[in-house]
């Protein structure tokens, strides 16, 4: 039987699973950018929390993801539910790439715009809103684009503790050693990986040329 | 000069020095006050300390020594967001926002001020007509301008609230000489048509000569004396006659003209 047909045979589960993924992955994006963003600026206020903040995130990044579900499981609350617990993981991976963009794009800003924006009486908010964020869009799309990325992948794993998603047919395909289960569960997710990373890719090159 | 009781200078600065966070001096103590209605040229090589003077007025830098004034009150109490909402800023081309279009960067101050954007929209014509503008480059954005259009928008974008105090730091720097010349020329009836009192930053002598009241020379951080045009190409000191001859420009270039 075709790999082709196999998939269409269960396009009613891809489909399930392909949301359910989706969804993991949409919260954890959006936990990471409303965390990510305010410290990325933060960091850039205060250089004291810089190294602090960066180095977690970036000691998060190193711990196997495999193991990092494993060492929320037993954490209260969060580890009481799988989505929760699968969430919480995904946005520990994807706070690094936002954090580190969005501080790199701020600091990217031709200080000479900065001394402009001050000198004709832009208050600390008003240069931020106005001059500096709009300009590090582009690099900060850039930093959502990778740890979007990383996290389609990554989310495979999620079903390691029964958070569901694309990982389900992963897993269920290595214990049957099938590998057209295999594929039902790779091929959706890479696909994924490869529309988020076009999608975004697209808006960062609009906002990088944008005027 | 006679000092009859008159309006107070609009700007004074009282044995204001400056020098980096390690003691290396910019500029040494130095007492200088800008009448109401003047424009002075700060004039000296680069690194002279001219623009550090200049910030010291709009507190982008704050004087290690000695006190600024602006308008009789002592600068170091002034919330330095209000205090430069007074103050029109024009730097270099590098100030204007790349993002914002031409309209956008003149009404950003009106923006966050508040004003209705009907009002932000005619003072923007407004300007723009100032500065000898189209009203159709508004909607542009500044990489599709000009060096000199540049220019002239960082001027309007100064003028935008209407402060009574210019400071301009090298704003035809970048510019090749013939636009130069003719955007200064155009700037000098400006200046005669808004009487704002004027911080001009330069190093060019043609410049100072033709948009001066008073020169302030600057060398190596010191302040060597102010002069009127006339004076300044008449002085006899050694760096004065240096400069000078480094311009190529004798008593006999007379800023009128007439020489």
């Amino acid at each position: 039987m075709s790999l082709l047909q196999f998939m269409f045979d269960r396009r009613a589960e891809i489909l399930d699973l392909t949301l359910e993924h989706l969804w993991l992955v949409g919260i954890a994006m959006l936990v990471a950018i409303s965390v990510g963003l305010p410290l990325g600026i933060l960091i850039t206020r205060s250089p004291a929390l810089r190294k602090p903040v960066l180095g977690s995130a970036n000691i998060m990044q190193t711990i196997p993801s495999l193991a990092l579900f494993g060492f929320l499981l037993p954490l209260p609350f969060i580890g009481q539910r799988a989505d929760i617990l699968a969430i919480v993981a995904l946005t520990l991976y994807a706070l690094l790439p936002v954090i580190r963009n969005t501080y790199a794009g701020i600091e990217g800003v031709d200080p000479a715009m900065v001394e402009a924006a001050r000198g004709m009486g832009l208050s600390d908010r008003q240069l931020l809103l106005h001059v500096q964020l709009p300009l590090a869009l582009g690099v900060i799309i850039a930093g959502i684009r990778v740890a979007t990325v990383i996290s389609v992948g990554t989310a495979t794993i999620a079903a390691a503790v029964g958070a569901g998603g694309l990982g389900s047919f992963i897993f269920r395909g290595v214990a049957m050693v099938s590998n057209s289960l295999i594929m039902a569960g790779a091929v959706p997710a890479a696909l994924l990986a490869i529309l988020a990373d076009v999608s975004l890719g697209f808006l960062e090159r609009r906002l990088r040329r944008g005027w | 000069m006679s000092t009859v009781s008159g309006p107070p200078p609009t700007i004074e600065f009282h044995g204001v020095s400056y020098s980096l966070s390690d003691g290396r001096p910019i500029l040494h103590p130095l007492s200088l006050s800008v009448e109401h209605g003047e424009t002075l040229v700060l004039l000296g090589r680069s690194g002279a300390g001219k623009t550090t003077l200049l910030k010291l007025v709009n507190r982008l830098l704050d004087p290690s020594g000695g006190e600024v004034q602006v308008n009789g009150r002592a600068t170091s109490g002034l919330d330095p967001i209000r205090l430069r909402r007074g103050i029109g800023y024009a730097i270099q081309e590098v100030g204007l926002f790349p993002h914002l279009t031409v309209e956008k960067n003149i009404g950003l101050l009106p923006r966050v001020e508040g004003w209705p954007p009907e009002r932000t929209h005619r003072r923007v014509s407004e300007l723009l007509d100032l500065v000898g503008l189209g009203a159709g480059l508004g909607s542009r954005y500044p990489h599709q301008l000009s060096g000199g259009q540049r220019q002239r928008v960082g001027v309007a974008r100064a003028l935008v609230i209407d402060p009574p105090i210019l400071l301009m730091d090298e704003p035809f720097g970048a510019l090749d000489p013939i636009t130069r010349t003719e955007i200064r020329s155009e700037f000098q009836l400006l200046q005669r048509r808004l009487k704002k009192t004027i911080l001009f930053v330069t190093h060019d002598l043609h410049e100072a000569l033709h948009l001066a009241t008073r020169i302030a020379f600057f060398e190596a951080g010191r302040l060597l004396g102010t002069y009127t045009p006339a004076e300044f190409l008449g002085d006899p000191h050694p760096m004065i006659t240096a400069y000078r001859n480094a311009f190529d420009a004798g008593p006999q270039s007379r800023p009128d003209g007439s020489g």
